[in-house]
């Protein structure tokens, strides 16, 4: 099935080579950052977490589309997912393979990481984080391949793989809650330290991951013969609609919370994130612009007859997806660590050398995603012609 | 309240045990026994008294930070983003967030104040490091291997007193001059204050409480009942930094 991969279109060959060109230029700006050591990022004593962990966090929630669509094909036989369950966890894979090299990239010793496998430590969350995305990593490749290489092959799929299955299931759910748990067990983070942070995490990520693979799956249909079906498409629109909605609401319930309670510690974070604190303001538009893409993007998606046209499905799952990017992606980390523990306001800008090695990662991603999907994509116009 | 404690303690216990984790039953089991006393049993607790009455009378002395940081190697960077301090000295307001109002009497308002590693006894660093590179002595000091360390930073999330610092960059061309009896660090790992572990363990004083002329600062054992410190304690109203949020700080002010 590999070989699917190796030849395509002058598209598909640019497409690699640019993909290439941006992952180089990463890799030389990494090994520069190992060698400088991370004082290159914008990075520093208060703000200890930037860019890299932020966008760890937010791809943890990407890779949640792959559930999406399992679930409700093999636990409530939802036959229109059968055939595009395959792209959920091969984007999966993708997601998560980012999600380690972001944490990778962000380590003060990158080549000491193999010490949290040879001193596991079972109370700190990292190290169940590290579990359950290579966990993840494993289950959605290994299904993701055997159940392709059956179709391939013009075969039922081995018995084996069905409790795979199942267990991707709660799996899927246990990366969000076990990443929530990295910071919603902090003292002194108000921002964090709170019990709606794995719901939410959960939320936002079936918005935005079921969202992602929309956008996916429109360019899959453009670009090959497979049509991934209009009604599953669909039914991925309303899983988005109703998940961004949760995702508000959660949030709302945040901000009840705080203000109600008028607890500074709580109000400190979110004042600074819409309304700045103590002067600095540097998020306040990027969150007010999330905030408009939040509620305009559920507006519209609310509309059988919008969202039904999947021209505007498309942008709108671009709306929802970068609310979500802003609100987890950007907001949600560096809020966090807003007042520092000694009560000032510190901001962080991102260095050019830290935008580019996100950047590349974002490359690796999209690398990996489009070999899975052209292999994928071979597989299903063989069928297609025979 | 108490006996509403109890029973949600077994409850948590039983499903703690459902769980299989070992640890958290010990950890929930010696909470319910010891039902007045807020830290773990202990042969030996070293803590630190800090006499913020003589500190402040000396406003411009700074040798305890001298001393540490001259023993320890701990380089000097200038500019927030980089620094690096294992005991330095901050605004009252800073050090003490939850002590404010708009009436502060002028004798601390704004006055610097000494602050460091509370070497809690329920340290979320510790709790938090996915390799045991920050790990908890016997005695309840919280020490690094800085060998081990991956750099992952979570302790410095975890950490509600803002206490640990980052080596963004190679630290050695920033140190003045070298101690040959203390190890320099790498970049990429993080360091505090170790409450002087490397003497206080063969029966030596802190650096900084040797530096300190004046006598502001004494460290001893708290299960000495009649230690310098547990005299101290017993003749002043002390006060700890954001003692509400469970890390019991044992580094202990008088105001």
């Amino acid at each position: 099935m590999i070989e699917k991969a190796l030849s395509g279109s002058r598209n598909y060959q640019i497409w690699i080579v640019i993909l290439l060109t941006i992952i180089g230029a990463g890799v030389g700006l990494f090994v520069y950052q190992t060698i400088e050591g991370l004082g290159v990022t914008g990075m520093g004593r208060d703000i200890t977490w930037g860019i890299y962990i932020s966008q760890f966090t937010f791809l943890v929630g990407v890779a949640a589309a792959a559930v999406m669509v399992v679930l409700p094909y093999y636990l409530h036989n939802y036959k229109q997912f059968g055939p595009i369950t395959v792209f959920g966890e091969f984007m999966a894979v993708g997601t998560v393979v980012m999600c380690q090299l972001f944490i990778f990239v962000d380590m003060g010793q990158p080549m000491r990481v193999l010490n949290v496998i040879l001193h596991p430590t079972f109370n700190s969350v990292m190290f169940w984080d590290m579990t359950v995305l290579c966990g993840y990593l494993g289950l959605n490749l290994v299904i993701g391949w055997i159940m392709l290489s059956s179709e391939h092959k013009d075969t039922e799929p081995p018995k084996w793989i069905k409790p795979f299955v199942y267990l991707s299931i709660p799996w899927a759910v246990s990366i969000h809650t076990v990443t929530a748990f990295l910071y919603s067990g902090l003292p002194g983070r108000h921002y964090w330290l709170t019990a709606i942070l794995a719901p939410r995490f959960l939320a936002s990520a079936f918005a935005a991951g079921p969202a992602l693979l929309i956008i996916l799956l429109l360019i899959v249909r453009k670009v090959s013969k497979f049509d991934p079906g209009k009604e599953a498409i669909q039914t991925l629109a309303k899983i988005v609609t109703y998940a961004m909605i949760l995702n508000v609401f959660f949030m709302l319930l945040e901000v009840f919370t705080a203000f109600y309670s008028n607890i500074p510690g709580h109000m400190h974070a979110l004042e600074y994130l819409f309304v700045g604190l103590h002067g600095k303001s540097a998020l306040v538009p990027f969150m007010w612009f999330a905030a408009i893409l939040a509620f305009g993007g559920i507006f519209f998606m609310l509309f059988p007859s919008i969202r039904a046209n999947e021209k505007y499905l498309a942008i709108l799952c671009g709306v929802i997806f970068m609310a979500c990017w802003i609100d987890k992606g950007l907001g949600l980390i560096l809020g966090g660590f807003v007042p520092t523990p000694l009560h000032d306001v510190v901001e962080y800008t991102p260095t050019f050398v830290e935008l580019m090695i996100s950047l590349s990662i974002y490359a690796i991603g999209a690398l990996i995603v489009t070999l899975l999907y052209k292999i994928a994509i071979g597989v299903k116009e063989e069928r297609i012609y025979d | 309240m108490d006996k509403g404690r109890r029973k949600f303690l077994k409850v948590a216990g039983a499903a703690a045990i459902l769980l299989g984790s070992k640890p958290a039953v010990n950890a929930i089991a010696s909470g319910g026994e010891e039902e007045h006393s807020t830290a773990k049993k202990r042969d030996v607790r070293y803590a630190m008294v800090i006499d913020t009455r003589i500190c402040l009378q000396h406003e411009d002395c700074h040798d305890c930070e001298n001393a540490c940081h001259f023993n320890h190697n701990v380089p000097k960077i200038d500019g927030k983003k980089e620094e690096i301090k294992w005991i330095w000295r901050d605004k009252y307001e800073n050090v003490f967030t939850d002590q404010q109002h708009d009436y502060t009497i002028e004798r601390l308002k704004g006055k610097p104040f000494v602050t460091l590693c509370n070497h809690c006894d329920d340290p979320p660093c510790v709790r938090v490091c996915p390799t045991q590179a920050t790990y908890q002595l016997d005695n309840g000091i919280v020490t690094m291997d800085m060998h081990r360390c991956i750099g992952c930073r979570f302790c410095m999330a975890a950490c509600p007193y803002g206490s640990r610092s980052f080596n963004w960059s190679d630290p050695r061309p920033n140190i003045e001059k070298q101690n040959p009896d203390y190890p320099t660090r790498t970049r990429g790992v993080v360091e505090k204050c170790n409450f002087c572990v490397e003497r206080v363990t063969i029966g030596k004083k802190p650096h900084c409480e040797l530096a300190c002329k004046h006598g502001a600062i004494v460290t001893g054992d708290l299960t000495k009942k009649d230690s310098a410190i547990r005299k101290l304690l017993a003749e002043n109203q002390v006060i700890r930094r954001k003692p509400t949020l469970g890390t019991n700080p044992e580094v202990y002010y008088i105001i």
